[in-house]
C-alpha cells in the first residue's frame, strides 16, 4: 500500500454510511446519505486534482494480498478516473431525486443506494480479476431491490429479468477468468493486460467477456431486459442504471476485450460493427414509436452505446477517445434526461407522452434545461454529445466507411425521436389541464439538474480536460491492438497507373 | 494408548451419550433443558478435543480408521452443526413434544457415527459408521410420531435408506471379492495393479457409488430429501440437511480420492452425471415450490451438485474445493434453517408456506436481511461468502481440464438463482402478510447472526485460513 487508502476510502464511506442508514429515521437516513456522498464527491474532486495525467499508469494503488493469489488490489488509470468521477457525480445528485419521491422504506432505500455506490466505485477500482468480478456482480442485487421495491407497477417482473439476463452473461465471464488465472498464474488486471494468450483461446475467452458485456451495455440483441428495468425502476435508479451500470459494459470491453485479446478483437470486428449498426438503427427507430417517455430515452441508449463499440473496435484513437466520451456524457446526459422525466413524473405520475404538452408555457426553466439536454443527446455542437459521437464516427470511418454510414443515420434519428419528444411536451398547446397547471422547476430540482448541465456544456466546450487524464491509457490500448488494428476502407489506395504516354518512349526506339 | 488420544473426541461423545440416554430415560420433561445444554457442551467438547488429539499420518487401529487432518476437518465441520441442531432443537419441543429428552441423545449417537464415517479408511468401519448415523436418523425423521407426514418421512427414510445400504453392503462385497481386501489402501493399491478391467470391479464401484448418492441425496437417488425434509421437524431437518450431508460428501470424497484414486476415470463419469443432475434437478424442480422445508430440501440437492463438481476435478485440489464449498453450505444451510424455524403463527405453530413470508421486510426488518442474505448467498451471487465457495470448486474443475462441465454447472447456477430470488421477492416486494410471533430464543439469534455475519461479505477474511486448512486437510488424502 502506498500512502493514503483513498479508494478504499471511497468504498468503505457508503458501506458505513449505508448500515447508518438502518437504525436512524427516515429524514436522518436521507441526510445522512447525501452527505456522505457529498463527502465522496469532494474526495473525488481531491482525487481527480491529485491525479498526474502522464504519470504512472496506475495511480493511488493499494495491495492486501487476501489468499492464494487473490488480493485487495486497487488503483485507477485516467479512463477508471474518469469514470470514478462521474460516478461520484451522479451519487448526490440521485439521492436529492429520492428525496421526496421515495417514501416508503426509506432508510433500506438510502443504504441499499449506498451499497450500489461502494460496488461500482469498486468496479473501476479493482486492479483484481476476482474482486473486480465481486463488485461487477455485486451490483445485481442492490439493484435487483431497487426496482423490484421501489419500483413501478410491473416491477417484479422487471427485476427478474434484470437480476437473471445479467447473471447469465457474467457467469459466463467468470469462467474465462478463471481458465485466465489457471492459464496465466496472474489475477492482477495489469498484468494480464501485457498477458498474451494465444489467438485461439482468445477467441473463447473474448466471447465468454462479451456474453457479459454485451448484456451489461447493453448491445442488440440481448438489450431486451434494459427497457423494462429503466421504465419501472424509480428515477434514481433509472439515473444509476443508464449513468453508471451500462458503463461498466463498455469500460469491460476497454479494459478486458481489447488489451487482454487483441487478436479475437480484430477478428470479430465484423460482428462488432454489424450488432453496432442494427443496435443504432433499429433501436433509433423502436425509440421513435414509443409513448412513454422513460422507455424512449432507455431505447435511444442502446443507440447511444452503439457509438461506444463503433468508436471501440475502430481501435483508432479518434474512436477510442471518441467511445470514452460517449460513455462519459451518455453518463451525465441519460441521467439527466431521466431525472427531466422524473421532475414532470413526480406531480403528474404518469410517463404517458400523450397527457403533457405546452410546457414551456408554465415551465420554461425546466423546457430550458431540457432543451439543453436534447441537444446534448442529438450531438448538437457545444454540447459533450457532438464530442463523444464525431470522434467515435471519424475513428469508425476509418475504420469502415459503412459502419460510419450506419452510425450517421443513427443521429438523424435521434434528431428526429428526441426532437419530436421535445416538441410533444414542451411546445404546442398542454393537452391536458393538470399538465398546464404544474408549477416550474424548484431549487432542489435545480440543483439536480443545474450541475449536469455545466457539466455538460464543459465537455462540449472544452473535451481537452476530460480527454487528457485518458490519452495515455489509450496509447497504451492502441499498443496493444495496434499489430491488428483494421486497416479501413477510407485511405486513398494506390489507383491504376497512369497511362503510360505513347510516343516519346517509342520514338527513340 | 496413543490409539485412544487420537479418538478421544469419539470417545468423549459417545460415553457421554450413554451418560445422557440414562439420564433422559429417568429424568421427568423438565431435565430437557440441562440434557440439551449438556450435550451441546459435549460436542464442544468434542471439538475441543481434536485441537489435542495427535494427528496420526497413518491408520490406527489395524488401518480401520484414520484420525488425520482429513477427518478433524470433517469434524470441526458436524459437531458444531450438530450443536446447533440440538440448540434449535430446545425452543421447539418446548410445546408437549414426547421425549423430548431423547432428542440430544440420539443426535449425539448420530454425531459419533458421523465422526467414524470421516475417519474410516476400512469399508467395514465406513459401514458402521454410516448405520451409526442412519439408525438415529430414522428415528429424528418421525420424532413427531403423532404427525402424519413425520411418521411417513421416517419410514420413507427407513425403508429407502435401508435399500440404500443394501447396495451398498453389496458394493462393498463385490470389491472385497474381487481384490480380497476392505482397506482403503488395498483397494487403491489393487486398482493401481490391475486397473478397472474386471467388470465386477465396476460394478462393485458404481454400487458403492449408488450407496453414498443416496446419502447425500444425489440425483438420481434424491427421491427421498423432499418428502423427509418436509416431514421430519425442522430443527431435524436442518441437522439433515447439514451434519449428515457433509459427513456423507466427506465420506465419499475419502473413497473416491483414497480408495479409488487409481480408478479416477472409471468413477469421475458417474461423479459428473450425478453432479449435473443433481444442480439441474435441484434448480428446476424447486421453482414450483411453495413449502420453505421443500425448498431448502432441493436447494440441498442443487448443492450437493456443485460440491460433486469439485469431486469430479478429483486429486487433492477437487478434494479441498469440496471441503471449502461443503463447510461454507453448512453455514448457509444452517442460517437459512434457523429462519424457516422462526417462522411461526401467534401460537407458535410452524409455518411453512412461503406465502406468509410476504411482506416480512417491513415487519421484521432484521430477520427478512438475514434470510435474505442466506437466499443470495445460496445463489451464489457476489459479493456474498456463497459466490466465493462456488468459485472454489469451478476453479478446480477448470484446472482439472473439465472446461465444459463448468459451463454447464454455472448455467445451472444461474437457473438456480431463480427460486432463491423469489423467497427474496416474497419478502421485500409484496404486502405484509400477518406477522410472525416474536421468538424469543437469543442464542438462536446469536447463531442466526453469526450465520449471517460469516455468509457477508466479511467471510471474504476467510479466505486465506479456510483455504489453506481445506489444502492441507485433503493433502492427507494422497
Amino acid at each position: 500500500m502506498t500512502g493514503f487508502p483513498v479508494l478504499s476510502i471511497l468504498i468503505a464511506l457508503p458501506l458505513v454510511a449505508g448500515l447508518l442508514c438502518l437504525f436512524v429515521s427516515a429524514n436522518a437516513a436521507r441526510w445522512i446519505a447525501l452527505l456522505s456522498t457529498l463527502a465522496g464527491l469532494a474526495i473525488g474532486i481531491w482525487m481527480w486534482i491529485a491525479f498526474v495525467p502522464g504519470g504512472p499508469q496506475w495511480q493511488f494503488t493499494e495491495h492486501v494480498a487476501l489468499a492464494g493469489n487473490f488480493s485487495w488490489a486497487l488503483g485507477i488509470d485516467g479512463i477508471a478516473l474518469l469514470l470514478t468521477e462521474l460516478t461520484l457525480f451522479l451519487m448526490p445528485i440521485c439521492i436529492l431525486a429520492s428525496w421526496r419521491s421515495i417514501q416508503k422504506q426509506v432508510r433500506e432505500y438510502m443504504a441499499v443506494f449506498l451499497l450500489m455506490d461502494a460496488l461500482m466505485v469498486g468496479v473501476f477500482a479493482a486492479q483484481d480479476l476476482f474482486l473486480f468480478y465481486v463488485f461487477f456482480e455485486g451490483g445485481l442485487i442492490p439493484m435487483y431491490l431497487i426496482i423490484g421495491i421501489w419500483g413501478g407497477v410491473d416491477r417484479i417482473r422487471a427485476s427478474y429479468k434484470f437480476f437473471l439476463y445479467t447473471f447469465l452473461g457474467s457467469v459466463l465471464m467468470l469462467i474465462a477468468m478463471i481458465y485466465m488465472v489457471a492459464t496465466s498464474g496472474t489475477t492482477s488486471i495489469p498484468a494480464l493486460m501485457a498477458y498474451n494468450f494465444p489467438p485461439e483461446v482468445q477467441t473463447w475467452l473474448w466471447l465468454a467477456f462479451l456474453a457479459s458485456f454485451a448484456v451489461k451495455l447493453p448491445m442488440w440483441p440481448v438489450h431486451t431486459w434494459l427497457p423494462d428495468a429503466h421504465v419501472q425502476a424509480p428515477t434514481a435508479g433509472s439515473v444509476i442504471l443508464a449513468g453508471i451500470l451500462l458503463k461498466m459494459g463498455g469500460y469491460g470491453f476497454v479494459r478486458f476485450s481489447l488489451p487482454m485479446f487483441p487478436d479475437a478483437s480484430a477478428h470479430f470486428i465484423p460482428l462488432m460493427f454489424v450488432l453496432s449498426g442494427i443496435a443504432i438503427i433499429y433501436t433509433s427507430l423502436v425509440a421513435l414509436v414509443q409513448t412513454d417517455m422513460k422507455k424512449l430515452i432507455a431505447y435511444s441508449s442502446v443507440a447511444h452505446m452503439g457509438f461506444v463499440t463503433f468508436g471501440l473496435f475502430a481501435m483508432n484513437r479518434q474512436g477510442i477517445d471518441g467511445a470514452l466520451i460517449v460513455m462519459l456524457s451518455h453518463g451525465l446526459v441519460s441521467g439527466a434526461l431521466f431525472l427531466v422525466v422524473g421532475v414532470i413524473y413526480d406531480r403528474m405520475h404518469t410517463r404517458e407522452i400523450a397527457v403533457y404538452g405546452g410546457l414551456s408555457n408554465n415551465m420554461p426553466g425546466y423546457a430550458l434545461l431540457f432543451m439543453l439536454f436534447t441537444m446534448a443527446a442529438v450531438g448538437l455542437p457545444g454540447t459533450s454529445g457532438f464530442v463523444g459521437e464525431f470522434l467515435s464516427l471519424t475513428g469508425t470511418y476509418h475504420a469502415s466507411t459503412w459502419g460510419a454510414l450506419a452510425g450517421t443515420t443513427g443521429i438523424i434519428l435521434s434528431a428526429c425521436y428526441m426532437l419530436w419528444l421535445y416538441w410533444r411536451i414542451c411546445f404546442g398547446e398542454a393537452r391536458t389541464k393538470e399538465a398546464a397547471a404544474m408549477p416550474d422547476l424548484s431549487a432542489r430540482e435545480w440543483w439536480l439538474l443545474g450541475p449536469i448541465a455545466l457539466a455538460v456544456l464543459w465537455m462540449g466546450v472544452y473535451p481537452e480536460s476530460f480527454i487528457a487524464p485518458m490519452r495515455n491509457d489509450v496509447t497504451y490500448i492502441l499498443q496493444r491492438v495496434e499489430r491488428v488494428a483494421p486497416k479501413g476502407d477510407s485511405l486513398p489506395t494506390a489507383g491504376k497507373q497512369a497511362l503510360k504516354i505513347s510516343g516519346s518512349g517509342a520514338a527513340h526506339k | 494408548m496413543s490409539y485412544f488420544a487420537a479418538i478421544l473426541p469419539e470417545i468423549i461423545l459417545t460415553i457421554g451419550a450413554i451418560i445422557l440416554m440414562m439420564a433422559a430415560a429417568f429424568a421427568d420433561r423438565r431435565a430437557v433443558a440441562a440434557i440439551s445444554w449438556s450435550a451441546v457442551i459435549l460436542l464442544i467438547a468434542a471439538t475441543v478435543a481434536l485441537i489435542g488429539a495427535p494427528t496420526h499420518a497413518g491408520p490406527i487401529f489395524g488401518g480401520l480408521i484414520s484420525a488425520d487432518r482429513f477427518a478433524s476437518f470433517g469434524k470441526v465441520v458436524i459437531f458444531p452443526s450438530a450443536a446447533v441442531a440440538v440448540l434449535m432443537a430446545h425452543g421447539w419441543f418446548d410445546r408437549g413434544t414426547e421425549h423430548a429428552n431423547e432428542y440430544p441423545v440420539l443426535i449425539l449417537f448420530s454425531a459419533v457415527g458421523m465422526s467414524v464415517m470421516v475417519s474410516a479408511t476400512n469399508l467395514m468401519t465406513l459401514y458402521v459408521g454410516l448405520e451409526l448415523l442412519s439408525l438415529p436418523s430414522y428415528v429424528l425423521a418421525s420424532y413427531r410420531r403423532t404427525d402424519e407426514r413425520s411418521a411417513e418421512a421416517g419410514l420413507k427414510y427407513f425403508v429407502l435408506g435401508a435399500l440404500a445400504s443394501g447396495i451398498l453392503l453389496y458394493g462393498i462385497s463385490l470389491l472385497y471379492g474381487f481384490t480380497g481386501t476392505m482397506s482403503f489402501a488395498g483397494l487403491s493399491a489393487a486398482f493401481a495393479r490391475e486397473g478397472i478391467h474386471s467388470l465386477g470391479l465396476l460394478f462393485g464401484l458404481v454400487f458403492l457409488l449408488s450407496g453414498i448418492a443416496f446419502k447425500v441425496s444425489a440425483v438420481p437417488f434424491h427421491m427421498w430429501t423432499p418428502d423427509v425434509y418436509e416431514g421430519a421437524p425442522t430443527p431435524v431437518t436442518a441437522f439433515f440437511a447439514t451434519a449428515p450431508k457433509a459427513a456423507a460428501l466427506l465420506m465419499g470424497v475419502r473413497v473416491c480420492v483414497e480408495a479409488l484414486g487409481p480408478a479416477t476415470d472409471a468413477w469421475r463419469q458417474i461423479i459428473i452425471f450425478a453432479a449435473l443432475a443433481s444442480i439441474f434437478l435441484g434448480a428446476i424442480a424447486a421453482w414450483g415450490q411453495m413449502n420453505i422445508k421443500r425448498l431448502l430440501a432441493y436447494s440441498s440437492i442443487n448443492n450437493v451438485g456443485f460440491a460433486l463438481i469439485g469431486l469430479a476435478a478429483g486429486g487433492a485440489a477437487g478434494a479441498s474445493s469440496v471441503l471449502f464449498y461443503i463447510s461454507v453450505y453448512v453455514v448457509m444451510t444452517l442460517g437459512a434453517f434457523m429462519c424457516a424455524l422462526w417462522m411461526r403463527d401467534a401460537n407458535g405453530e410452524p409455518i411453512e408456506d412461503m406465502a406468509s413470508l410476504a411482506g416480512l421486510s417491513h415487519t421484521r426488518p432484521a430477520f427478512a436481511a438475514a434470510f435474505a442474505i442466506f437466499m443470495f448467498s445460496l445463489a451464489g451471487a457476489p459479493p456474498l461468502f456463497g459466490f466465493w465457495a462456488k468459485l472454489v470448486v469451478f476453479n478446480a474443475a477448470v484446472s482439472a481440464g473439465l472446461l465444459p462441465l463448468a459451463v454447464a454447472g454455472i448455467v445451472g447456477a444461474v437457473i438456480g438463482a431463480y427460486y432463491y430470488l423469489k423467497v427474496v421477492k416474497i419478502m421485500y416486494m409484496e404486502e405484509p402478510a400477518p406477522a410472525y410471533a416474536r421468538v424469543r430464543e437469543p442464542v438462536e439469534g446469536l447463531v442466526m447472526f453469526a450465520c449471517a455475519l460469516i455468509v457477508s461479505p466479511v467471510g471474504y477474511l476467510l479466505i486465506g485460513p479456510l483455504g489453506s486448512l481445506a489444502d492441507r486437510a485433503a493433502g492427507v488424502l494422497l
